[in-house]
């Protein structure tokens, strides 16, 4: 079943009686090709990917829960590719370029809105950072703009430019960048995997792998054993418990991400804002709440839900940037698990287990990575090479000394 | 959540410097043979467990003593807090 405004036509004046579910629910078959483990963004894009681009059909996404019920249904759904690194930028554009044409790609409404993220400018320390930021992403083909304070403030007139402390000097736009509606990500992955016959196997946990004499011969299941010719895992969040099952410990912590959305206002905020002096970040959704949020809370986690001193901390940032958000009601605080990597990068690598392929270590940046994430791993998949734009993810990047540091942190996670 | 320091009593979390994974600890040699892949080890990989977790917090804002903290990383229940010192000393570490 094709989307068009046809079809909703045809059924508005039917009675809605002809839409069906828009993947199946199969059983497990005994053997895959490629079993991808982790119905979640990535793990979906893959099979997407794997299907459509590297005609590979025999392919299944095994899910302990739902799928879409982890972290693409957790974050604050922004899209942007403004990083600074040679071993970054280069795959971040790769994925807001295939967030351009996605809808179209797999004939889904993902709400895709190219609003523009504007990282605000406090000191002129900062503003040389990110003029250099901004002129390495224009050698990598994406936007930047660098904003004065003036210009910044005919858009953005709410926020507090007389903050003696924190001035507003301008801002670092990314105009390309924007929000996507995250779960219909999911579900426009699923629908377009699912039609194209890979299986997708919900409510079936990955209880070990199978490995003989250094090969990965398939996975045992709660459903049962699953052979697979190669096995990918995409499970970022749970990483280092998924693969402890096949011995590996991995250059990954699990730290617990909060965020927060506001009661439904008007809309006020054109675009995506980040403040530079302190850690808060604010988008305004279609529903018309404020979603926001700021700093991991900084200790191993994975109980999805943190603690109170980071909401003073996001608050007090808000306020310092937003001061009209004192007015506004909370609704909703959540948590999700992330990955923090030992350089804040992520992992798209063979591992040292023969038909084994690793994706994670995300850190908080991994759902506007999906697109990009899900095609290169498919590469990976399909070929057995990196995919160009994904070189430089390798998972002995530590042993060789070749991290990818962006705020050149070192081996602390909840610091970058 | 509240840390039951061992000399102080209760103090806040927001107190603290979380340093992570208490193995950090088990500093390997560095003369020895192989180090280079022990240090790697050491620096980079760790445990991440699901459930109890032995962790290095610091008392940056408080008395400046390093502790060992046994804390439920699906809970965030705290079942056990030591001084990181007298767990060093009792694996032989240090004077």
């Amino acid at each position: 079943m094709r989307y068009s405004g046809f079809r909703v036509l045809k059924e508005a004046l039917t009675g809605h009686k002809g839409w069906r579910p828009v993947w199946r629910d199969p059983d497990p078959q005994p053997h895959y090709d490629i079993v991808i483990v982790g119905g979640g963004g990535h793990g979906l894009a893959t099979a997407y990917y794997l299907a459509r681009q590297f005609h590979q059909h025999k392919v299944a996404v095994i899910e302990k829960g739902w799928i879409g019920g982890g972290n693409v249904g957790r974050n604050t759904t922004i899209i942007r590719s403004n990083y600074l690194l040679d071993g970054n930028e280069p795959f971040y554009e790769f994925s807001l370029k295939l967030w351009e044409g996605l809808e179209q790609d797999f004939n889904y409404n993902a709400m895709v809105s190219q609003r523009g993220i504007l990282n605000l400018i406090h000191s002129d320390a900062q503003r040389d950072a990110f003029t250099r930021r901004g002129n390495a992403m224009i050698l990598n083909g994406a936007d930047a703009e660098l904003l004065s304070a003036q210009q910044v403030r005919r858009t953005y007139p709410f926020l507090n430019f007389n903050d003696a402390r924190f001035p507003i000097k301008g801002g670092l736009a990314q105009r390309r960048g924007g929000t996507v509606r995250h779960d219909a990500v999911a579900w426009g992955y699923a629908r377009g995997a699912d039609r194209r016959g890979v299986d997708i196997l919900q409510n079936c946990e990955v209880t070990g792998f199978r490995i003989e004499n250094g090969k990965c011969l398939g996975v045992e299941t709660s459903r049962g054993f699953i052979a697979a010719g190669k096995v990918g895992v995409a499970v970022a969040g749970n990483s280092s418990r998924i693969m402890a099952k096949a011995g590996m410990r991995l250059p990954i912590e699990s730290h617990v991400l909060q965020a927060f959305v506001s009661e439904g206002l008007k809309p006020v905020l054109p675009g995506v804002i980040t403040f530079g002096a302190g850690h808060f970040y604010c988008s305004q959704s279609d529903k018309g709440g404020l979603v926001f949020g700021g700093d991991i809370d900084g200790y191993n986690s994975y109980a999805q839900r943190g603690n109170l001193p980071v909401i003073e901390d996001v608050a007090e940032g808000g306020m310092a940037l937003f001061p009209g958000l004192g007015r506004v009601r909370l609704l909703r605080a959540w948590g999700g698990i992330m990955d923090m990597s030992m350089d804040g990068s992520p992992i798209i690598d063979h591992t040292p287990i023969d038909g084994l392929y690793f994706n994670g270590g995300w850190c908080y940046g991994g759902f506007k990575a999906t697109p990009a994430s899900g095609w290169c791993f498919a590469h990976l998949l399909a070929t057995d090479t990196l995919h160009p734009t994904a070189t430089a993810y390798r998972l002995d990047r530590f042993q060789r000394g070749r991290m990818i540091d962006e705020k050149g942190m070192g081996a602390q996670p909840n610091l970058h | 959540m509240i840390i039951h320091h061992p000399l102080l009593g209760p103090c806040d979390a927001q107190e603290f410097t979380y340093m992570g994974d208490a193995r950090l600890i088990d500093r390997p040699d560095g003369m020895a043979e192989g180090s280079d892949a022990a240090f790697h080890d050491y620096a980079y990989l760790r445990e991440n467990p699901a459930g109890e977790h032995r962790e290095l917090w610091f008392h940056e804002q408080g008395d400046r003593s390093w502790l060992v903290v046994t804390r439920n990383t699906l809970t965030h229940e705290i079942t056990q807090v030591e001084l990181a010192r007298d767990v060093a000393r009792k694996q032989g570490r240090s004077r």
